[in-house]
């Protein structure tokens, strides 16, 4: 069914307790032409993209716990494309461009909202650095405006400009922003359903069967499957999946945290990301103000991280922010980000033939979730990598062709 | 906050030091002689396990000496602290036996 007035009206009617499920509750079937494996973002959206853009129906996604319960439920929802290299900048641009029409696409309000991504820089020297980096994401035919310190201040009336590193600047990409991370799973979830893919939570993958370097069976609680082409987008778990297909990965994971506060009412209308001090700021819809930071530096699979980085987090925050001093932190958490040496992702074939992997996302993976999901399932259907996809291949961990993004990833790593 | 028993120092607050990535690697012998796959192999590759991984660890604010640890990724229980150049008494977690080729 369509969600619209009329729909809303209709249930209001009966008390709202006649909503359809919104994706199928799926029994897991004996074999699949593609087995996805993981129900977050990335995993749902390379399903929806096989089934309506690649003509593969035949198609299950299986989730080890609750649809969306991993890094797609734990980011902080930043959506944006202001990234350095071309290769970056040409692919996260594809996935906001499908971000400006996803709630039209998917048939369900994904609350996607360019209210801009903010820049700040603290030192001259930044300043020369966030210049070079602006004239980048133009060059590679992205929005980016440089902003003076007096520019800040009327976009972010309470920010303390003469914090511990005074702010020189900055600049902004306007058609970023955020949206509601949960709603993106859902909508995907609830496309690719209604397209015939089986959508199969608390069903772990425990095992493959592989001969003649192909997977010829994925082993999973809840039965064996036989399957055509077998896809890893498991955020958190890449390394432990590529390691039953005999697989090692040049990944680490790391726990990134996340926080957000009381609600309160409207008093900050963008993305405010700075490196240097070290932290990134949004206010949800809900009006709770949503922080991040730095990565907890050392392997984790914790989804906690531990209060020292947290402490650094809040910092940075009130050291920017002191009217925010007074809010309650209601609630901390984190994810667990699968880290490639060059901080750019991994999406397409792996040394085994109908294995496909889309991994290394590390603190990046969100906005990337309709992009990765279109050329994932692109590359899955041709047996070749999206050109989009092309300079994210693994081996240029052994080419040598690494796309060194740590540096426009937002915050340092 | 962890708390890290550095072997010459005590225990001291995580605070106080450096992580140093995955223990164990080792340089290919015969670098000239090394392929692009040994190569990526020592410089990219990692176990990454979901259990007990052996690390290493840089006291930056204590005695500057760097050592190892067992810990688990998952619990970050520490199970032992041992000098660089030395192997644990440990025993490795599934998939971690394998070394390094």
């Amino acid at each position: 069914m369509r969600y619209s007035g009329f729909s809303l009206l209709r249930h209001a009617l009966t008390g709202h307790r006649r909503w359809p499920r919104a994706w199928r509750d799926a029994e897991p079937r004996k074999s699949y032409d593609v087995v996805v494996i993981g129900g977050g973002g990335h995993g749902l959206a390379t399903a929806y993209y096989l089934a309506t853009r690649q003509g593969i129906r035949n198609v299950a996604v299986l989730e080890k716990g609750y649809l969306g319960g991993g890094n797609s439920g734990r980011n902080t929802q930043v959506t944006r494309s202001n990234y350095f290299y071309p290769e970056s900048g040409a692919f996260y641009e594809h996935s906001l461009k499908l971000f400006e029409n996803l709630s039209q696409d998917l048939d369900f309000n994904v609350m996607f909202s360019p209210r801009g991504i903010l820049a700040i820089c603290n030192s001259r020297h930044e300043m020369e650095t966030y210049r070079r980096w602006a004239n980048a994401i133009r060059m590679n035919g992205i929005d980016s405006e440089i902003l003076s310190r007096e520019d800040i201040r009327r976009r972010v009336p309470h920010i303390n400009l003469d914090c511990r590193f005074p702010i020189w600047g900055g600049f902004v990409q306007s058609r970023g922003g955020v949206s509601r991370h949960d709603a993106v799973n859902w909508a995907y979830a609830r496309k690719a359903s209604a397209a015939g893919v089986d959508i199969v939570q608390n069903c772990e993958v425990t095992g493959f069967e592989t001969s003649d370097s192909r997977v010829q069976t994925v082993l999973t609680s809840r039965g064996n499957i036989a399957a055509g082409k077998v896809a890893l987008c498991v955020a958190g778990h890449s390394s432990q999946l590529a390691d039953m297909a005999g697989l090692r990965l040049p990944i680490t994971s790391v726990a990134l945290q996340a926080m957000v506060t009381e609600p309160v009412r409207p008093i900050f209308n963008t993305v405010l990301m700075s490196a240097h001090i070290h932290v990134y700021v949004s206010q949800s819809d809900r009006g709770e103000i949503v922080v991040g930071g730095g990565i907890d530096p050392f392997n984790s699979y914790a989804q906690r991280g531990t209060l020292n980085t947290a402490r650094d987090n809040y910092s940075a925050l009130l050291e920017l922010l002191p009217i925010f001093s007074r809010l309650r932190l209601m609630r901390q958490w984190a994810g667990v980000c699968d880290m490639a040496y060059d901080v750019s992702p991994i999406v397409g074939k792996t040394p085994l033939e109908n294995l496909y992997i889309s991994t290394g996302w590390g603190t990046g993976g969100y906005k990337a979730i309709p992009a990765g999901g279109d050329t994932l399932a692109a590359t899955i259907a041709n047996d070749q990598p999206h050109p989009l996809i092309q300079p994210f291949q693994l081996d240029r961990f052994e080419t040598g062709r690494l796309v060194d993004e740590g540096a426009a990833s937002g915050v340092a790593h | 906050m962890l708390r890290i028993p550095c072997p010459y120092c005590g225990t001291r607050d995580q605070d106080e030091f450096k992580f140093g990535g995955e223990s164990h690697l080792e340089r290919p012998a015969q670098p000239e002689q090394a392929s692009d796959a040994e190569w990526a192999r020592y410089l990219f590759y990692r176990k990454n396990p979901k259990g007990i991984h052996h690390e290493r660890w840089l006291h930056s604010f204590g005695c500057r000496q760097w050592f190892n640890l067992a810990r688990d990724t998952v619990t970050h229980e520490i199970v032992e602290a041992y000098p660089m150049g030395s192997q644990p008494s440990s025993r490795p977690a599934p998939g971690e036996g394998d070394s390094n080729d």
